[in-house]
């Protein structure tokens, strides 16, 4: 039985606060006049220089475009602190969903080898509950007009928007929110039953509990991958309204996928070191990395293969996109290839390394931090534009839902036995040998 | 050289694994186990050296990478550029990106392919070759190990009854 240490605990709760605190004052330093947002691009301005030839080519157009593109940048710096919380939340949220997603992976193969490692994926996709409410609040306050995230839910916008008008049977916000609704009931209903059907089997006689288990959990990846699919166009895509990718289901599916069974190597690395998990040997980490590096391909496979045809066939409405990203986002743009792609491959080629704890955990660190930003590159350049930087609100965010993430996934390890008792499987898992 | 062998016969890959590690612990030195099928873990117990092919075939992978780079280089921007797509091939690094696939298929394909013949070179295997395997049942159901014998013949006997297999053989062979 796991007790959440007092250290992990005020650590938590010190990153909450000083979290909260940060996106508090990014919220307060937002500009809140256009006057305000003009001072604060020239003061930023000052110190780069490269962009004041755009300010400058801009100037040309005249005065009323310049009032025009004045009013956009105050938007685009209100944006921001809401952008970065966004971010920060969803990311989060999806660590856990993708965890629940290889959680039920694993209980419909019925695999042999994860069984001792279930108790650790059922503690992340506990934080599904707070995350999921956040990201849906976050939502429903963009549906309030508290922040401008998603252009569509301006009717204003739309009224001059032909190709919205057109989408709005689907890209309306009773709809969207009906459907968020929907989706998160789903998946916390899921995680919720299949943990208790978990922990009954402990105590059970009979294997009848593990069978249901299996029956809803294959059941719920049919759920899951049309809902998370839906999930990726409405929360993630609609913010660039008038773009589309048939792949980005699944694009998004490998990034939440591979930073799930990072986590999961990394709690169970952390709960090892304190002596807890004593079954737990160095081929289920293999297999963990081993994990870590195949979705790392994956999610590089179906980064390129959106990006090479859009990039080849070169179509106005799709490449403006990948435009915008290699423009003002070079740096996160190409950073997350090699972070995502480069970094895991080399670090866990060798087979010898994915057995070095230390060396997953670092390994795994690079890959989280890309993934973040590939959610940061994927909501930004809509929501803020050029105007985009890692400062305080985007560092404050993370923060807050680290500390968040760590003292609700830990808290709920730490209510039941990290070891199944009863689980068929357990003898098999405990002999897992590679 | 001819020397002399004893041949133990197994019908059951744990019993031979258990064998396997008696014989090893007894400080014997197994030529050869001829198998039906690969055992797992079995190099390991044998003792042998952990494989290199995973390093040549990571070598040869980078070679993969290199002639793709090169071909494509040579074929879409030296020797005959072509325009598709509307994109004007003059410049290799802005097309780069098409030539991604190519790259990755070359790879893979140099990286299995040469691995795999790597593997036969190295194991000595080629078309037509005569097998080496000293009794055909190890193709089919029995397990056998191979234990050159330095003057210990009776020793190695009752060691070997004594871990199951299921007929032992002496037989003169000539080492390659």
């Amino acid at each position: 039985m796991y007790t959440f240490s007092n250290r992990l605990k005020i650590g938590s709760i010190i990153l909450m606060a000083v979290g909260l605190l940060g996106i508090i004052g990014g919220f307060v330093m937002a500009p809140g006049t256009v006057d305000e947002a003009k001072a604060m691009v020239a003061s930023h301005d000052g110190g780069h220089g490269e962009s004041v030839d755009t300010h400058a080519a801009v100037a040309e157009h005249g005065d009323g475009h310049d009032a025009a593109h004045d009013e956009h940048l105050l938007h685009q710096l209100q944006n921001k602190p809401w952008a970065a919380l966004y971010v920060a939340a969803f990311f989060f949220m999806m660590i856990a969903l993708g965890v629940l997603a290889f959680y039920a992976i694993q209980r419909a193969a019925q695999a042999g080898w994860s069984p001792l490692l279930f108790r650790v994926m059922e503690g992340i996709t506990a934080y599904l509950v707070p995350g999921g409410i956040i990201v849906f609040v976050i939502l429903l306050l963009s549906v309030l007009h508290m922040n401008h995230l998603f252009v569509w839910m301006d009717p204003e916008v739309v009224a001059h928007d032909e190709l919205l008008q057109g989408k709005s049977g689907y890209l309306n916000p009773t709809f969207f929110l009906i459907r968020a609704a929907v989706f998160l009931g789903g998946w916390i209903a899921y995680r919720e039953y299949s943990r208790k059907l978990s922990l009954q089997q402990d105590e059970s006689s009979d294997n009848s509990k593990f069978v249901l288990n299996f029956r809803i959990s294959a059941a719920f990846l049919v759920f899951y991958l049309i809902s998370e699919s839906i999930m990726s166009w409405d929360w993630i895509m609609s913010v660039d309204p008038h773009w589309f990718s048939t792949l980005f289901g699944w694009y998004i599916f490998a990034s939440m996928f591979v930073s799930g069974i990072t986590v999961i190597a990394m709690v169970t690395i952390y709960l090892k070191s304190k002596g807890l998990l004593p079954d737990v040997n160095d081929s289920h980490i293999h297999d963990l990395a081993k994990f870590m590096f195949g979705i790392s391909i994956f999610w590089t496979y179906l980064w390129f293969s959106q990006f090479m045809l859009i990039w080849y066939s070169d179509i106005p409405e799709e490449v403006t996109y990948y435009v915008t990203r290699i423009e003002d986002y070079k740096l996160p743009f190409f950073g997350m290839i090699a972070m995502n792609f480069v970094f895991p491959l080399l670090l866990l080629m060798n087979s010898d390394f994915k057995r070095v704890n230390w060396f997953v955990v670092l390994a795994g660190i690079v890959i989280l931090a890309g993934h973040y930003l590939d959610i940061f590159n994927a909501i930004m350049p809509a929501t803020v534009g050029d105007q985009w930087y890692i400062g305080l609100s985007e560092i404050s965010s993370v923060l807050f839902f680290a500390g968040l993430f760590i003292f609700w996934v830990f808290r709920a390890l730490a209510t039941a036995p990290l070891q199944p008792k009863r689980n068929p499987f357990i003898e098999e898992s405990r002999h897992f040998h590679y | 050289m001819a020397s002399k062998v004893i041949q133990a016969f197994y019908n059951d890959d744990d019993v031979l694994m258990h064998a396997v590690k008696k014989v090893k612990a007894a400080k014997h030195h197994i030529e050869e186990v001829y198998c039906p099928f690969p055992v797992h873990g079995l190099d390991k117990a044998m003792g042998l050296a952990p494989t290199r092919i995973a390093i040549t075939s990571f070598l040869y992978g980078c070679v993969g990478l290199t002639v793709a780079v090169v071909m494509m280089n040579f074929i879409m921007i030296e020797d005959w550029p072509q325009d598709i797509g509307g994109k004007p091939s003059f410049s290799y690094l802005e097309n780069m990106p098409a030539f991604v696939p190519i790259m990755f298929e070359l790879t893979v394909f140099f990286a299995a392919h040469l691995m795999v013949i790597t593997f036969y070179l190295r194991s000595r295997l080629w078309p037509f070759k005569k097998a080496e395997n000293p009794d055909v049942r190890t193709t089919d159901d029995h397990f056998l190990m191979e234990i050159e014998i330095h003057d210990n013949e009776q020793e190695l006997k009752d060691l070997l009854a004594d871990t199951g297999a299921v007929e032992i053989n002496i037989s003169e062979k000539n080492s390659h």
